[in-house]
């Protein structure tokens, strides 16, 4: 079987310990996923596995056999943007970046589970079938995200911003 | 730090003083402050693009063939020697290249360390790394193991077996005090002012309050983890290091190793956040030693658990602050003195007292700082070190003194706002508290809050509102180098080993190299993070926005000089001097009359020249003894108390700064509530726990300490005076640090005016408000 990211396929490690975190970085050299804390406590790795947000530091690589991975550079480039990627430039939703590409593939996947009227902790509404995405539901669902630099208000002006912009 | 360097810092003042200020560097404002076209515009990051699709490329992110990989083993006791290590298992573990301990590291010496007498330093530590068996700290590296594999390497470093034989260690704050020692000066301050008797003054004062306040130890959290990349190739070594100091680190290491400068060669262009505690540690020391011993190249990105136990914090720290004040309100004593942890291998003071200097003018001052020694990783800078902390205290205390006259905390403030600085008598070189303070009480809607505490309430919750001063000194370091390179194609290459952790340094320095050298900002570029390039301070005390601004003002002295030399006599510009033109539309034109003018393309062709190169270095920052040179702000804080839970939610938070000239006011913001979201962690959730029985740190993870998260950040509003400093280049102060300064006493005056309970005790957790409400 294979991984199949970003579109590529790709052989499991042989060592079974090897992360999908690891995977990434050091093999196969994708490093647009950071690494924060290894441990599940910052968000840093954040990528998709079929589409849901999964801390790849605490996925291993073999877990992601058979299945979709799409990190940030899947997402878009520099010239060719995601609406998500050119919103964070635009409301300045990073300082230093490192955060960044853990953040932004939370998001897109956080749009996905608003989308399909996934409740939070924050929704008054647990019935809903569309959640409407405000500042206060963004807050809540990105929370796993930390950002040391202090960018919170830009990422959730920049999501809010997409937010809207599908809905519309 | 002693006597002599107190001498010679009052000498420098001294002769100064006197000297006109038209002599001085900033004695004619910079001509830029008026006209200015890139300089002040929203522009976007220009490493935006690389950031946000995973192409910006950081220390662990280099790929390089056969690479090796570390993991460290750090001792768990504090105090004692190393009886026994048996490395075999490990050294015979699949994959496992290098098994480096004290046996095997090479003899090294110390490091220079960071400090006002050396600014090309960066050492944290005088402990040496790994050269013998005596432990001096919980957490000390104590082994390496080098890999194939970084699953290799962390299974291999648990198959290392140590016996310690421990000692009796410091680990009590309490304990030590008798034994604490009070330095000469805290930076390049002077540590004891004593002006007036400020314990008779408070004593006879008609309203006073005296009190402890404590504060705990902080860690950065850099989100990006300490990370260096390492290859030897013959006798130099190259460096991909993750740090705020780059020509220093590059330095260290070839003092260390024994190299010339040409032979190290640092590489750092982006810096996953910084905060103060990406200098110079044991880490980048370890993987340079292991890669020559294995000459093989080495990653090592340090565990978030070596972070804390290697990487020192912020001290802890215990202030007194008193405040006495006649029937009016003026102050007639401010006492500000207490303990932080220093051990006497540490670089970095906590300069808690150095804030309360400027601030506040009062008929007397007694402050002193002392220095307790523990057995603790040496503690260094964190993001306004001393002030951010030092605030807490003393606009707590101030708010207090306001709340007992029954007097509005902003008008008590006012009241004593100083004309010049209220210690040194210098002159402000700008100064408009009050109107930071005006403009933001204005905005944030400051008459809504009601004095009496626990009066306004929304069900469960008790609304509060506070307002604290932060403040934080101007800093422009010498030694600043830098090169321009101007092309006949009308393009610039400005390059410096200037350090980017998310300031956005070279967004904001090619906004001002295109108003400085009359090119669009598209013609710029800026070229930084590497030691070949000339040389830079580290990235600390806020100084690296003025210290590179300073240096490209004497690059384009220089370039002018060069430009007018090739122009030569067939020049509409002939005969001009540096001193009558002005770098403008692409070329030099004279200032009093704009038709004299020759664009560069020109002087350059006619010159045969392709490119005009020039070096130069910033001039001697003078003005800051000059002149008081300080930036200040106003804090407002909004919050809710849960009468159920004691949760308290901040709903809203405004800074309102006088910090000079706004360079770039996007990039600005973003630093300014950077800062005051590091400042909302500070008053309500972040502490470094440290078991005193053990000498351990307990909370070593980001599960554990925790720095605000999304939730926890509300909307903030930041706003500005705006009004540029005569002094500075660009009329600019630093904006790095303030940020954080006078949060987290606006937050804990807004719990007071929400509940009545005075926290003075950080951070302000839910058991400290719950046990007090009624
Ligand atoms: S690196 Fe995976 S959560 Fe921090
Ligand atoms: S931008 Fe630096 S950690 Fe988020």
């Amino acid at each position: 079987m294979t991984i199949r990211i970003n579109n590529n396929d790709v052989a499991p490690p042989d060592d079974a310990r090897v992360s999908l975190l690891d995977l990434l970085r050091e093999h196969l050299h994708l490093t647009g996923t950071k690494v924060g804390c290894n441990q599940g406590a910052c968000g840093a790795c954040t990528v998709l596995l079929d589409g849901d947000r999964v801390l790849s530091c605490l996925t291993l690589a073999v877990q992601a056999d058979g299945h979709q991975v799409t990190t940030i550079e899947g997402l878009g480039s520099p010239e060719e943007p995601h609406p998500l990627q050119a919103a964070f430039i635009e409301h300045d939703g990073f300082q230093c970046g490192y955060c960044t590409p853990g953040q932004i593939c939370a998001a897109v996947a956080m749009l996905r589970e608003a989308a399909s009227g996934m409740p939070s902790y924050v929704t008054v509404d647990l019935a809903t079938e569309k959640t409407f995405l405000s500042l206060e539901e963004i807050r809540e669902r990105m929370s796993g995200n930390l950002c040391r630099c202090g960018a919170h208000n830009g990422i959730v002006k920049a999501i809010q911003q997409v937010a809207k912009e599908q809905a519309a | 730090m002693s006597n002599v360097q107190n001498a010679v810092i009052g000498t420098v003042r001294t002769v100064l003083g006197w000297v006109p200020s038209q002599w001085l560097p900033g004695g004619t404002p910079d001509p830029l402050i008026e006209r200015r076209a890139a300089i002040g515009q929203q522009a976007s990051r220009l490493d935006g693009p690389a950031k946000v699709s995973g192409q910006a490329r950081f220390a662990a992110d280099v790929a390089m063939a056969g690479l090796s990989y570390a993991t460290l083993v750090h001792s768990p006791i504090t105090r004692g020697r190393i009886t026994k290590l048996e490395s075999g298992a490990a050294e015979a573990a699949p994959g496992v290249i290098l098994v480096m301990t004290y046996h095997n590291m090479p003899r090294l010496g110390i490091v220079p360390m960071i400090g006002g007498t050396n600014l090309s330093a960066a050492g944290n530590s005088a402990l040496p790394t790994m050269q013998g068996p005596d432990i001096w700290y919980n957490g000390q590296v104590v082994a390496m193991v080098l890999a194939e594999t970084q699953e290799q390497a962390d299974y291999a470093a648990s198959l290392i077996e140590i016996d310690y034989r421990e000692d009796s260690a410091k680990t009590s704050f309490e304990n030590a005090k008798p034994d604490s020692r009070a330095p000469a000066s805290v930076l390049f301050e002077k540590n004891h002012v004593s002006i007036g008797n400020a314990e008779q003054e408070l004593n006879r004062a008609a309203f006073k309050v005296d009190n402890i306040y404590r504060t705990p130890g902080h860690n950065h959290n850099a989100i990006e983890l300490h990370a260096v990349t390492v290859a030897w190739d013959g006798d130099t070594v190259l460096l991909h290091d993750a740090t705020q100091a780059i020509s220093a680190t590059a330095s260290a290491i070839a003092k260390l190793f024994n190299l010339k400068n040409e032979q190290v060669r640092v590489l750092s262009p982006l810096v996953g956040g910084g905060f103060g505690g990406k200098a110079f540690w044991d880490h980048q020391i370890i993987a340079v030693a292991a890669a020559k011993l294995a000459a093989r190249p080495v990653r090592l990105i340090l565990s978030r658990d070596s972070v804390y136990r290697m990487i020192g914090g912020r001290s802890p720290s215990e202030q007194r602050v008193a405040v006495g004040a006649d029937a009016e309100g003026k102050f007639t004593s401010i006492i500000h003195t207490g303990y932080s942890i220093m051990p006497p291998y540490a670089a970095c003071p906590e300069p808690y007292t150095l804030g309360t200097r400027a601030i506040y003018k009062s008929k007397s001052f007694e402050i002193i700082q002392r220095y307790l020694d523990l057995d603790i990783v040496p503690n260094t800078f964190m993001r306004a070190p001393g002030e951010a902390i030092g605030t807490f205290a003393l606009e707590n205390a101030v708010d207090e003194l306001a709340h007992e006259m029954g007097l509005d905390p902003i008008e008590l403030r006012l009241r004593n706002e100083p004309e010049k600085h209220p210690i040194s008598g210098a002159t402000f070189s700008q100064h408009a508290t009050r109107q930071a303070y005006l403009d933001g009480a204005e905005r944030f809607g400051w008459e809504q809050r009601e004095a009496r505490p626990g009066a306004r309430r929304d069900g469960e919750w008790r609304i509060g509102m506070g307002c604290a001063s932060g403040g934080f000194p101007y800093v422009r370091m010498p030694g600043v180098n830098i090169r321009i390179e101007l092309r006949r194609d009308g393009s610039a290459k400005i390059s410096c080993s200037a350090q980017e952790m998310g300031m956005g340094t070279a967004t904001v320095q090619t906004q001002h190299a295109a108003d400085r050298l009359g090119l669009p900002v598209e013609a710029i570029s800026f070229e930084l993070g590497d030691s070949a390039l000339p040389v830079a301070p580290m990235a600390g005390g806020s100084s690296q926005t003025a210290s590179l601004s300073g240096a490209v003002i004497a690059g384009a002295e220089r370039l002018t000089i060069e430009l007018l030399r090739l122009a030569g006599n067939d020049s509409p510009i002939a005969g001009l001097r540096a001193g009558e033109v002005q770098l403008a539309k692409e070329g030099i034109a004279s200032l009093d009359d704009p038709s004299r003018y020759e664009s560069f393309r020109s002087i350059m062709a006619r010159a045969s020249r392709d490119e005009v190169t020039v070096t130069a270095s910033g001039s001697p920052p003078l003005e800051m003894f000059k002149f008081a040179m300080h930036s200040s702000s106003a804090i407002f804080c909004q919050l809710r108390v849960s009468d159920v839970t004691g949760e308290i939610r901040v709903d809203r938070m405004l800074g309102s700064f006088d910090c000079g000239t706004i360079l770039n006011p996007k990039t600005a913001a973003s630093q300014f509530k950077g800062g005051m979201i590091m400042g909302l962690g500070l008053a309500l959730t972040e502490e470094t726990l440290f078991d005193e029985r053990s000498g351990r740190i307990m909370n070593a993870s980001l599960a554990d300490y925790h720095v605000p998260s999304h939730l926890d950040v509300p909307e903030i509003d930041v706003i500005w005076t705006g009004i540029p400093d005569p002094r500075s280049p660009l009329g600019a102060r630093g904006i790095g640090e303030i940020g954080i300064t006078g949060v987290a006493a606006a937050v804990a005056n807004a719990v007071f005016n929400a509940t009545g309970t005075r926290v003075r005790d950080l951070p302000i957790t839910l058991d400290k408000v719950l046990s007090e409400i009624p």
